[in-house]
């Protein structure tokens, strides 16, 4: 990898300060797992400090959903049950 | 790393490939749109997982790939001038053009610099008044939005000397593309993920419905492909062709908001042609009228001419999946990372890199 990247990679951050007010320059700090970068907050107006940012090229795409996050595994958990139930059935 | 970690889990990952197995009854081939999701699949070997019969094709999912040769012969051309300062991302500077690539042009003598972000580019404007400082702006919608706010800064800012070579492209145009070519093998799409974080899920409810094939829009962690896969096998072994989100921790229905009226405000949707696959009507993004003074190309006076793409590189059919990249004869022999013939060689999401680093020469003896 070589630092940065014109594709869609992009990584999941927490938002541990917000500055400015004007939506061009509103920037927050982001940590990334111990690094700490400086990431405009431009588009994610709802975002507050603690919240998780997905972040690409230095830009807040989305927040992340904390309830919709833990769904993978659920999902998992479900279609198991049900297959169990289906071979398991009379 | 939360959110990162625990989708990379080997034991869950297993429990999800037997899940795949136990729905899948006929073969399937599905294709993925994004050079990240490629580079996952590799990585964490999950199209070895993955039933017999059941094809992940991978697609035009990486900007930098489907860069058309005359851009980047552009950006050199550009790069080349003696009170430029040329700021790229890292993965474009070693994609070669015609006759070199932007890291021959800076061992030459240009100033020619990595950014980590577009937003960069405008603070090296605004701290080199008498230079003229140009970004090569790529990628997909994904980062066209942050394209969009350093143009918007440079204007708040008042910069005369920031312009733009524009690049930027758009994913349904080129799903499109591929469902209406006369070759297509695919019947279900892995959405980009972080494309869709921007412009939502909407887009390609139209797409799903015409050409009868399932959309799932999914994550790049081992875990989210893996749910992606048995969420359009289950769509197409059901017979059934809609939109699902399988990523919504990140992706809200509509996408973001603000992102889309940035682009809105700044952009025009534009023809664009890319590598490997040719011209894609309104497949691309252009600056707009208001903009128009911060376009590098209108700045520096650049003709579009068209450059015949190396006979030997066969990533156009790489791109559009009708080859995995270890069928082409120069694969790894004539084309390696260290001296690439094409992009998709060269960026590390590119499927050929990723093929090159993650199965070497077994994936040589394998094709």
């Amino acid at each position: 990898m070589v630092g940065s990247s014109a594709m869609c990679l992009a990584i999941p951050g927490r938002v541990t300060s917000i500055t400015g007010d004007d939506p061009v320059w509103r920037t927050g700090k982001v940590d990334f797992g111990g690094v700490l970068k400086e990431v405009s907050l431009a588009c994610v107006p709802e975002v507050k400090i603690g919240d998780y940012v997905i972040v690409h090229v230095g830009f807040a795409l989305s927040r992340v959903d904390e309830d919709e996050a833990m769904k993978v595994f659920e999902y998992l958990k479900q279609m198991e049950e049900l297959a169990g139930l289906q071979e398991g059935g009379p | 790393m939360k959110y990162l970690d625990e989708y990379r889990d080997a034991e869950a990952a297993r429990r999800y490939a037997r899940e795949i197995a136990r729905v899948t009854t006929r073969p399937w081939s599905i294709m993925e749109v994004c050079g990240g999701q490629t580079h996952s699949i590799l990585k964490f070997g999950l199209d070895q997982l993955l039933p017999e019969g059941v094809t992940l094709i991978h697609g035009p999912g990486c900007p930098v790939c489907v860069t058309p040769l005359e851009l980047i012969d552009q950006a050199l051309e550009i790069a080349a001038r003696p009170n430029v300062i040329f700021c790229s991302f890292g993965d474009m500077l070693r994609v070669p053009g015609s006759t070199a690539d932007l890291l021959s042009v800076k061992a030459s003598g240009g100033d020619v610099r990595m950014v980590y972000s577009p937003l960069d580019a405008v603070n090296i404007a605004a701290e080199n008044p008498g230079r003229e400082v140009v970004f090569f702006g790529v990628g997909f919608e994904t980062t066209a939005p942050a394209t969009a706010m350093a143009v918007c800064q440079a204007a708040r800012k008042g910069l005369k000397n920031f312009t733009i070579l524009v690049s930027h492209v758009l994913v349904p145009p080129a799903m499109e593309a591929i469902l209406s070519s006369a070759h297509c093998r695919v019947q279900g799409f892995l959405a980009a993920g972080h494309v869709c974080a921007v412009m939502g899920c909407l887009e390609y409810a139209p797409i799903a419905a015409r050409y009868h094939v399932p959309i799932v829009v999914t994550g790049f962690e081992p875990l989210d492909i893996l749910q992606g896969v048995w969420m359009c096998i289950a769509q197409l072994e059901q017979g059934r062709a809609e939109v699902e989100n399988q990523y919504a921790r990140a992706v809200r229905q509509a996408g973001n908001l603000p992102a889309q009226e940035l682009m809105r405000q700044v952009f025009t949707v534009a023809p664009r042609k890319w590598r490997g696959i040719g011209e894609i009507p309104r497949s691309g993004l252009a600056l707009n009228e208001v903009y128009s003074a911060f376009d590098a190309a209108k700045r520096f006076g650049l003709s579009d001419r068209a450059v015949p793409e190396p006979a030997e590189c066969l990533s156009g059919l790489v791109l559009q999946g009708r080859i995995k990249p270890p069928e082409c004869p120069a694969f790894g022999q004539r084309c390696t990372p260290e001296h690439p013939l094409g992009a998709p060689m060269v960026s590390s999401e590119g499927a050929c890199a990723a093929y090159h680093r993650y199965r070497g020469l077994a994936a040589m003896a394998g094709a």
